[in-house]
């Protein structure tokens, strides 16, 4: 069961869609990442009102077919290396677009 | 391969423009000896005119947006501009002469979430530096604006044109990049004027300096293996593409003007009259530029130094062939190396008697 977190992208960040991959630089350090399509999917729905649970089970789940419990586990460590960089910022509580 | 690699391959594969380079204003504040600009206003696009742009780029994939000038903090609009930038998350590098950048407008760049600021310096002497921007006291702003930069945090590297008039300063601007803790970069390339003008030429350095510059360990890092023969050219040499001009990258000129590459004019579109996917799509000069392989190059094809030239089709074009060889770099690869170039003998002088005469047998 994912706790509930809400997730929001960084504003300190350069992204691009290139051929269903997202390219992400941090403007910080200049660490560059590219997501796969599963990571990309849950990025762009980073809104900072969207429940980290309801991103895999509405988003994730329908779209890849996986098994919810293991996508939440593999969301959750996503989440959780992108937030380390600073490039997706963590709350319990949903995310103003002021605090990004 | 890097990540990064990875990406331009893929943007290569896909026809992706990853790279923009982008000119906001012709206007400066300065007036270098070496400028290839004409800095009078002929029409600079618009604020919305360079947001709609912006929104086209950004829909066409492109990553990273290079900004500059002229100086670019002529334009009063320029803040507003980075900002849209930003917003559509492009990876945004300024190029200043740093003249107009104080503590407020460092603090501004860092907010944006700016990547870098590329600052030129031509010497740490003021007499110098002030004589090549013929703007007295330029030395001293630009420096205050590398102090103001660094303390908000903010990547600083320090260009450095190398001519004639500077050449013996190139290691007191690199000394004075290490002072200031930021990156330093040399370039030996003068360009001629965009409207063909070569008179700017006679300010390059000469081939001898040039050898002294790819012998210093500090510039070129291992000087053994950087001045080493170049290998046999293979098949994937042959293929290769010269560059990412046209392939992944273009220039967009003040006036909407899109180009291969800020060093190569050859006007490739309008994006007051087209939008931007339609000329990087569509546009006959561009296909022709994505066209040229190196076994296609009827000199540098034969060249001994063809797999690790430095060949600048834009440089090539000003001197007439896009396919053609670029004499700056064939006497790069000569200095680097001391083996001269497929052009170099080509135009070398024919030693024989000019008439030979047959006596009648």
């Amino acid at each position: 069961m994912i706790a509930e977190k809400y997730i929001a992208r960084s504003s300190a960040i350069a992204a691009r869609l290139i051929g269903g991959e997202m390219m992400i630089m941090s403007a910080v350090d200049s660490t560059f990442f590219t997501l796969n399509e599963v990571a990309t999917v849950i990025w762009q729905a980073a809104d900072g009102r969207t429940p980290l649970a309801d991103i895999v089970v509405n988003r994730i789940c329908p779209e890849f077919e996986v098994d919810a419990e293991q996508a939440g586990r593999d969301a959750e460590q996503f989440v959780s290396e992108l937030s380390q960089h600073g490039i997706l910022l963590v709350s319990e509580t949903p995310i103003t677009p002021e605090v990004r | 391969m890097s990540l990064l690699a990875e990406m331009n391959q893929k943007a290569l594969g896909l026809g992706i423009p990853l790279s923009v380079h982008l000119d906001v204003t012709y206007r400066c504040n300065e007036r270098c000896v070496h400028c290839y600009l004409d800095h009078d206003d002929h029409g600079e696009m618009t604020t919305v005119e360079i947001k709609d742009i912006l929104n086209q780029l950004s829909d066409a994939g492109v990553f990273f947006l290079t900004l500059s000038g002229g100086e670019v903090l002529m334009r009063r609009d320029f803040f507003e501009i980075v900002e849209h930038a930003r917003r559509l998350l492009f990876n945004v590098k300024l190029k200043t002469n740093g003249v107009m950048i104080r503590e407020a407008e460092a603090r501004r760049i860092r907010e944006l979430g700016v990547e870098q600021v590329q600052i030129s310096v031509y010497s740490h002497r003021p007499e110098i530096h002030d004589a090549i921007t013929k703007l007295p006291g330029s030395l001293k702003r630009t420096i205050e604006a590398i102090r103001f930069l660094k303390s908000q945090g903010l990547k600083v590297v320090i260009a450095n044109v190398l001519m004639a008039g500077n050449f013996f300063d190139n290691t007191g601007v690199m000394a004075l990049a290490n002072e200031l803790g930021v990156s330093y970069t040399l370039d030996p390339t003068i360009t001629p004027k965009m409207d063909g003008d070569t008179s700017v030429l006679a300010l390059r350095i000469p081939g001898s300096d040039l050898k002294q510059v790819f012998r210093s360990s500090e510039l070129v890092g291992n000087v053994e293996e950087f001045c080493a023969p170049p290998p046999a050219p293979d098949d994937d040499i042959m293929d290769g593409l010269p560059c990412s001009a046209g392939h992944t990258a273009c220039y967009i000129s003040p006036y909407g003007d899109v180009f291969p590459c800020v060093q190569f004019p050859l006007p490739s579109g309008n994006l007051r009259r087209q939008k931007f996917s339609d000329i990087w799509q569509n546009s006959p000069q561009l296909k022709d530029v994505r066209s040229i392989r190196a076994r296609d190059l009827p000199t540098c094809s034969t060249c001994a130094h063809v797999g690790t030239c430095t060949r600048c089709p834009g440089l090539a074009y000003m001197e007439g062939n896009m396919r053609g060889a670029s004499s700056a770099d064939c006497e790069k690869s000569f200095q680097r190396t001391g083996i001269p170039s497929a052009n170099m003998l080509l135009k070398a002088p024919v030693v024989g008697p000019l008439i030979q005469i047959q006596a009648a047998v």
